[in-house]
């Protein structure tokens, strides 16, 4: 399998305001790498660095250390003309399908936006557009009406063929179902697999919940404070976690069973007392 | 556009702005003198002479000639202004806005201009103008571009943070093309709405420095023509009328059509109010059902509905009965729509002004919600139910210390002193898990974490110690590690207080970690209620099932290896 993307000793910053101040480092030097074909989960909670990781990799967020390797080429000191070349490699599809398109735009105009910054004809784009609302499971008619047309669910379509518009190899879904409804979440998920498997477009999949990683990805990393604790196949890492921190993740996620539940809330409540007594001791001796 | 013609306030002003452009446009048509031209006969005539259809000035002008004139010397002047105004406003504004490294050098360049006394300046600079109206008002524009930087930099600073500007830049856009596709189409409103208001203060500007006597007096303008009839008021005190009177309709319409503008533009649209208040449902209704005496609510055939327009109601619950018994968990589940939040504002009565309950009743602790006067639900608000939000913040003033709100909110319905509050407050955050009381006692909101600010609302909701609980989406905001102390600490409190708990959620891993029973909802209608385990394990309902089949369990692990990329491309 070739590896498509690589990130190596990834270091991420942000400046804090004000003069003099230190910047506030996000990520501390983490790697991954992403096959083509394949789908990475990123998990971690609110404030962990994952999403800073994704907006790396499309070009947002400034790399302050470290490299990002897309075919083993630097990406992540690219220039603005050059950077904007690699729109027909990396997409994006965001967590808020209400502020990702324009609502003043039409479906058609914001799909076919990448596709004439390409350099198709306005006609070649109208005909793309058509294949692209197709593929995403949406009527053709679709493309002359207004986002606030549609429901949450539709619109993370459109956001999907936008992303689907310049056949790009790899995708950064940034939490594409976590302000979905549960029967949309499963099938907009069900899209993103079957998408996956015509194209054998790659994807860097952030979420901050287990059940949909593990539904959608091959290989999951554990994002916690700026680091990567743990990385390994999706059956591993979500079912027999090494590092405490994915134990504890995967423990308090509530189990839709009632009976199971009980029983994985015992075993929390046992490793949160084991764990508070081994600091109880660490601190008497 | 079309809502423009359909506003009576913008055609009119329009049409007779329209209508003294062409005035001036027109002005060698519709006078044949010039409007500087003396003559000895025409010197102060009346109004009517021959020739001189509104009579004629000190100096032997006409001034109906100088009056067109003079439109289009105001015509000119406005146009000259907003557009110097607009063009430095917008760019500086944009680039300003949208490039974090410029943002701070335009911002001291535009607030440098501001600083200028305008009129001072432009008075000071007549030497250099050469008394030429043109450049005095381009500099104007200048010294006005600053409202506009500000309003189109704020509208830039915001649209730049939307999602939809990083996915175009993802998409391969240029900066340009990102600004002249997506900024300006969220700026173009707003600065069109300023610029009518600028167009006036032009006009305003430029008659008030030629009253002032600045300026060529080859130039005819209302402010010149103002300050001659002054100085002739005694002989002949209608030259006076005439150009003030222009220049006041020309000045009130501007202003009249910017708002129409701004209000067709920016929807400042008023919201129908409500036309029948909650208090006027038909108590009769609710007569024939007696409510069971054990349960803490008991709601029986409830019906809410939003009204849309005069006559056209929209149901969002639909006779939906429950009741709560205390030491019990109820789950509400639904998707999004589904009327759950709904059917607990109706509870708690706390309903927007805009919905009615159209039937049915609720019985909270003994007494009835619906109809109930506000002072009755303030009572039963603190004693018999409390509230925890979805979004512990923004349920938090952020001004207010923890601390204060806590204790404002327990001496609202009880009378004990501020100190026995602040020593009851500091035991509830003990008791809700917070590690240092007193220190979060005096955090202000933003320095606690999401966490830590539900454990705050918690405790401040058990502070009177009510009987039943609502819990509208407690944990969806939270990590899941949070969530999952959230909710031991819920089940903590209920088991100590034996409270109801009616807990409102679209996650059936939550209900299944809390809840005794759920009641399923969809589209307004309760489809489904019974025990957690067997709704779990033999729903009865179609759509029960159809969300039990959507949840993704633990068992379901990706296994088909990633395709190999022959292609190597999604297409």
């Amino acid at each position: 399998m070739n590896t498509l993307l690589e990130a190596r000793d990834l270091r991420i910053s942000y400046a804090v305001r004000g003069f003099r101040r230190k910047p506030i480092e996000v990520i501390h030097g983490v790697n991954f790498s992403v096959s083509a074909g394949e789908t990475l989960g990123v998990v971690g909670e609110s404030g962990s660095g994952k999403t800073t990781l994704g907006r790396a990799v499309l070009g947002l967020a400034k790399v302050t250390g470290g490299s990002i390797l897309l075919d083993g080429n630097e990406i992540s000191d690219l220039k603005p003309k050059q950077r904007r070349t690699l729109a027909s490699d990396i997409q994006v599809v965001f967590q808020d399908p209400y502020s990702s398109l324009n609502p003043a735009l039409i479906i058609e105009d914001t799909l076919s936006e990448p596709l004439i910054v390409q350099g198709k004809t306005a006609r070649d784009a109208r005909a793309k557009v058509r294949s692209l609302l197709d593929a995403v499971g949406l009527p053709s008619d679709a493309s002359n009406r207004l986002p606030r047309e549609f429901s949450g669910g539709q619109r993370q379509r459109i956001a999907i063929a936008r992303a689907l518009a310049p056949a790009p190899r790899l995708i950064v879904c940034d939490e594409p179902v976590s302000a979905l409804d549960l029967s949309t979440q499963a099938r907009v998920l069900d899209l993103l697999i079957d998408i996956q498997r015509r194209t054998g477009v790659a994807y860097l999949f952030v979420s901050h919940d287990l059940a949909v990683v593990r539904h959608i990805s091959h290989r999951v990393c554990v994002v916690y404070q700026g680091d990567i604790v743990e990385q390994g196949p999706t059956a591993q890492v979500t079912s027999d976690p090494e590092h405490p921190y994915t134990q504890k993740l995967l423990l308090a996620a509530p189990v839709s069973d009632p009976i199971q539940q009980e029983k994985r809330r015992a075993e929390r409540l046992r490793l949160r007392d084991q764990h508070l007594e081994q600091n109880i001791q660490a601190g008497v001796t | 556009m079309q809502r423009l013609l359909r506003d009576p306030q913008a055609l009119i002003t329009g049409g007779l702005l329209l209508l003294i452009t062409f005035a001036g446009l027109l002005a060698p048509v519709l006078s044949q003198h010039d409007p500087n031209q003396a003559s000895l006969e025409a010197v102060n005539v009346a109004m009517g002479s021959p020739g001189h259809p509104i009579g004629g000035d000190a100096n032997g002008r006409d001034i109906f000639a100088r009056l067109l004139a003079s439109i289009n010397t105001a015509a000119i002047s406005a146009i000259i202004c907003s557009s110097i105004a607009l063009v430095l406003g917008t760019v500086g504004g944009l680039i300003g806005g949208y490039f974090d490294k410029f943002r701070n050098a335009s911002e001291w360049a535009f607030t440098l201009i501001m600083t200028f006394p305008g009129l001072l300046v432009l008075i000071l600079l007549t030497p250099i103008t050469r008394g030429d109206f043109r450049f005095t008002m381009a500099m104007f524009g200048v010294l006005l571009s600053p409202s506009i930087y500000r309003i189109v930099r704020n509208l830039t600073v915001a649209v730049s943070r939307e999602l939809y500007v990083d996915a175009a830049k993802v998409s391969g856009l240029t900066n340009f093309r990102i600004l002249a596709r997506h900024v300006l189409s969220v700026v173009r409103g707003p600065i069109i709405v300023a610029a009518a208001f600028m167009f006036g203060s032009a006009i305003s500007v430029q008659s008030g420095l030629a009253f002032l006597g600045l300026g060529s007096k080859e130039t005819p303008s209302f402010g010149a023509m103002i300050a001659e009839g002054f100085r002739n008021f005694y002989i002949s005190p209608l030259q006076y009328l005439w150009p003030a009177l222009a220049l006041g309709v020309i000045n009130g319409a501007l202003v009249l059509f910017g708002n129409a503008l701004r209000d067709v533009l920016e929807g400042a649209r008023p919201k129908p109010a409500p036309i029948v208040s909650k208090a006027a449902v038909d108590a009769a209704r609710f007569d024939g059902l007696k409510p069971s005496g054990a349960a803490l609510v008991d709601v029986r055939d409830l019906g809410v509905a939003y009204r849309m327009s005069q006559d056209e109601q929209k149901e969002v619950v639909r006779g939906v009965s429950f009741s709560v018994e205390p030491g019990e968990t109820l789950g509400l589940v639904g998707e999004s729509g589904s009327g759950k939040t709904q059917t607990a504002f109706a509870i708690l009565g706390v309903l927007p002004a805009e919905a009615i309950v159209t039937r049915g009743s609720i019985v909270l602790d003994g007494n009835q919600v619906i109809g109930a006067k506000e002072r009755e639900m303030r009572v039963l608000r603190g004693a018999s139910v409390a509230y925890i939000p979805q979004e512990p913040m923004s349920n938090l003033d952020p001004v207010y210390t923890v601390g204060s709100q806590l204790v404002e909110g327990m001496r609202a319905s009880t009378s004990e002193s501020r100190g026995a509050a602040k020593a009851r407050a500091l035991d509830l955050l003990r008791r809700v898990g917070i590690a240092d009381p007193e220190r979060t006692f005096r955090s202000y909101p933003h320095q606690i974490s999401g966490g830590m600010a539900q454990r705050v609302l918690i405790a401040g909701a058990i502070a009177s110690k009510p009987r039943l609980l609502i819990a509208d989406e407690p944990t969806t905001a939270l990590d899941v590690t949070v969530q999952a102390e959230i909710l031991d600490l819920l089940r903590d409190l209920q088991a100590e207080f034996g409270m109801g708990l009616l807990l409102v959620t679209h996650n059936f891993g939550v209900v299944a970690d809390i809840c005794d029973r759920v009641a399923v909802m969809r589209q307004g209608e309760l489809v489904e209620i019974g025990n957690v385990e067997e709704i779990f394990s033999s729903p009865q309902h179609e759509y029960t099932k159809s969300l039990l089949d959507s949840i993704l369990d633990e068992e379901t692990v990706r296994k088909d290896p990633p395709v190999a990329t022959v292609a190597g491309r999604a297409s």
